[in-house]
């Protein structure tokens, strides 16, 4: 679990403020653009339900087990219940929880896909989002098809599911080693944020992993590394750029060009 | 007669152990059998020892699982192994202090020992950054896992973690890439791994080292998904909620075998590891060696599967 500062999807209005470079910009432009700034390349946060649209042939998405919600195994209370929580942020996000899953079509071909939500919980991996990861990739064994996961989690584990939030790590990660050991394609598409948990497990572990420009990306978050070394951060830190540097990326991809690159690699790995 | 709080036990305990130190080293005189005191008194001790544990807070376990006085996994090395042979390195990048590795037996049974090493003395424990390893340890564990693998041998890990390091080196070199491999590759290795956690199971820093076919806790450790201090900071605004977030969290021994997440809980020594460090390594060998000799009657496919299925099942939720 990891600290990150929060940024908005885009908000109501006929308007928008750029995140990046502050320019106000007709909201009308930037969803056309599949919420990328004109000016500046930002890439706005975006809901896994507009991720579908931009990046899968339209209508070809079926959802896969969409009514699976969280239970509270721990009783967990801090200010508020975790089941207040969950129903607070159900109707705050419009999501049953943080990751849907499903078959989709990418260019005509056939793929398994699971695309976590950062506006839940912070996109946070508790038993629903483990088990979900984890069926969706069995399914693409059974089927022979591709996996494609795209990460957006600020927060990793969810504290409020303890240490069955944590085991998410060895289920998902279990189930993607059996994938790929029967030869199985995984791509990995890291969006902003990709922190804790689900970077420590199955977001590491593809066969070709994706940036989107300027993500956040690491193990600790931020505010945690600033505490415990006590000094600022270097500038560029734990961005897409930084990794890809670092060498822990394959490739950095702008959001117009993601599914068509998809299909490339597709095409030579398949 | 008010309750005593667990402070007020720990000092009286304290108190009666100087007490029979201080008649143990007394010259005889004829006054009295000295050791007739001594044994009351030490009667005294243990009964306050057990009102103690039967008193203790979740915090107060936490905090025992972080007592500077707990075994380490370098004394159960000590302790535990014969003809130790000491690997270090992960080949790639450095040798990590924090996670320590070697070829070693267990009564008569070769092993691969890793353990997470978090130091006693100032020095010590700054070389071994606090137990916190770096991706370079983990990997240096991976190399180590590879080379079992390879030439049959079983795998103990003991965990012993407030978890992977936080800071930039870390990120630079790929934190979180080395835990998930780690993860993935333990959920295949083709040889018997037995986890044990002697003090902190710290998130993912633990799970670094934590995947296999046994799974048992020392009754005064801990596993959390993150620290108290941590949870409280984020929920609760305030760290110093920690005793109140370590409730929330379950992470004690007897929680984590409720949640049956944990296979065994293993026994500590009356009044925990650290007052008799000597009989917490004896119990703990015994149970690997019993966890090594039931690995006998099982084949490797068989193993993997129960391995898969273990973690495959884990997990509360509702569908409808
Ligand atoms: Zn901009």
């Amino acid at each position: 679990m990891v600290f990150f500062r929060k940024k908005r999807n885009m908000p109501d209005g006929l308007w928008v403020r750029c995140d990046g470079c502050s320019s106000m910009l007709f909201k009308k432009t930037v969803e056309d653009g599949m919420f990328v700034c004109p000016e500046c390349n930002y890439h706005f946060r975006i809901f896994s339900r507009d991720r579908v649209k931009i990046l899968v042939d339209e209508n070809s998405f079926e959802e896969m087990w969409p009514n699976m919600v969280p239970c509270d195994p721990l009783n967990f209370k801090d200010r508020v219940t975790y089941p207040e929580r969950v129903t607070e942020e159900q109707q705050k996000s419009g999501l049953k929880e943080a990751v849907i899953v499903g078959k989709a079509k990418i260019n005509g071909s056939e793929v398994m896909i699971g695309i976590t939500d950062p506006s839940f919980i912070m996109g946070s991996m508790g038993s629903v989002v483990g088990e979900k990861i984890a069926r969706v990739t069995e399914k693409a064994m059974e089927l022979r098809l591709p996996l494609i996961l795209v990460s957006g989690s600020g927060g990793g584990a969810r504290m409020q599911e303890g240490v069955f939030s944590l085991m998410q790590m060895a289920k998902t990660s279990a189930a993607i080693a059996r994938f790929q050991g029967a030869g199985g394609l995984y791509i990995s598409i890291l969006t902003d944020p990709s922190l804790g948990g689900v970077m420590a497990s199955f977001a590491s572990l593809a066969d070709i992993t994706i940036a989107e420009p300027k993500a956040l990306i690491g193990f600790a978050g931020p505010r945690v590394i600033q505490e415990t070394i006590r000094r600022a951060l270097p500038k560029g830190f734990q961005t897409a750029e930084f990794l890809l540097e670092h060498g822990f990326v394959d490739m950095i991809v702008n959001r117009q060009d993601m599914k068509k690159e998809l299909s490339r690699l597709i095409a030579y790995l398949q | 007669m008010s309750e005593k709080t667990v402070a007020e036990l720990e000092n009286l305990i304290l108190e009666i152990e100087h007490q029979i130190e201080d008649l143990q080293s007394a010259p005889t005189n004829g006054r009295l059998d000295k050791s007739t005191e001594i044994q009351h008194l030490k009667e005294r001790r243990d009964s306050l020892q057990m009102k103690l544990c039967s008193k203790l807070t979740p915090y107060d376990i936490v905090k025992i699982a972080r007592h500077p006085l707990r075994p380490l996994s370098a004394d159960y090395v000590n302790m535990m192994l014969t003809d130790f042979i000491e690997l270090h390195g992960d080949k790639r990048f450095g040798d990590d202090k924090a996670m320590i590795c070697g070829l070693g037996r267990i009564g008569k049974e070769r092993v691969l020992f890793i353990g997470q090493q978090k130091g006693k003395s100032t020095k010590e424990r700054i070389a071994c950054n606090f137990g916190m390893p770096n991706p370079e340890g983990y990997r240096k564990a991976l190399q180590k896992m590879k080379l079992a693998e390879k030439f049959h041998l079983p795998i103990v890990t003991l965990i012993d973690t407030p978890g992977a390091n936080p800071d930039i080196g870390a990120e630079e070199r790929g934190q979180a890439q080395a835990i998930a491999e780690n993860i993935y590759e333990m959920c295949r290795l083709k040889t018997p791994i037995i986890n044990i956690v002697i003090g902190e199971g710290g998130s993912g820093g633990a799970l670094g080292i934590g995947i296999g076919d046994k799974f048992a806790i020392l009754e005064y450790a801990y596993y959390s998904v993150i620290s108290p201090e941590g949870c409280a900071a984020i929920l609760w605004k305030n760290a110093e909620n920690a005793p109140i977030s370590a409730k929330s969290l379950k992470l004690t021994a007897k929680d984590l075998l409720n949640f049956g997440v944990v296979d065994e809980i293993i026994s500590e020594p009356l009044g925990a590891a650290h007052k008799n460090p000597k009989t917490m390594a004896d119990i703990l060998k015994a149970q690997i060696s019993k966890y090594l000799a039931e690995f006998k009657n099982i084949s490797i496919d068989d193993l993997l599967a129960n391995r898969y299925a273990r973690y495959r099942k884990i997990g509360k939720y509702l569908e409808t």
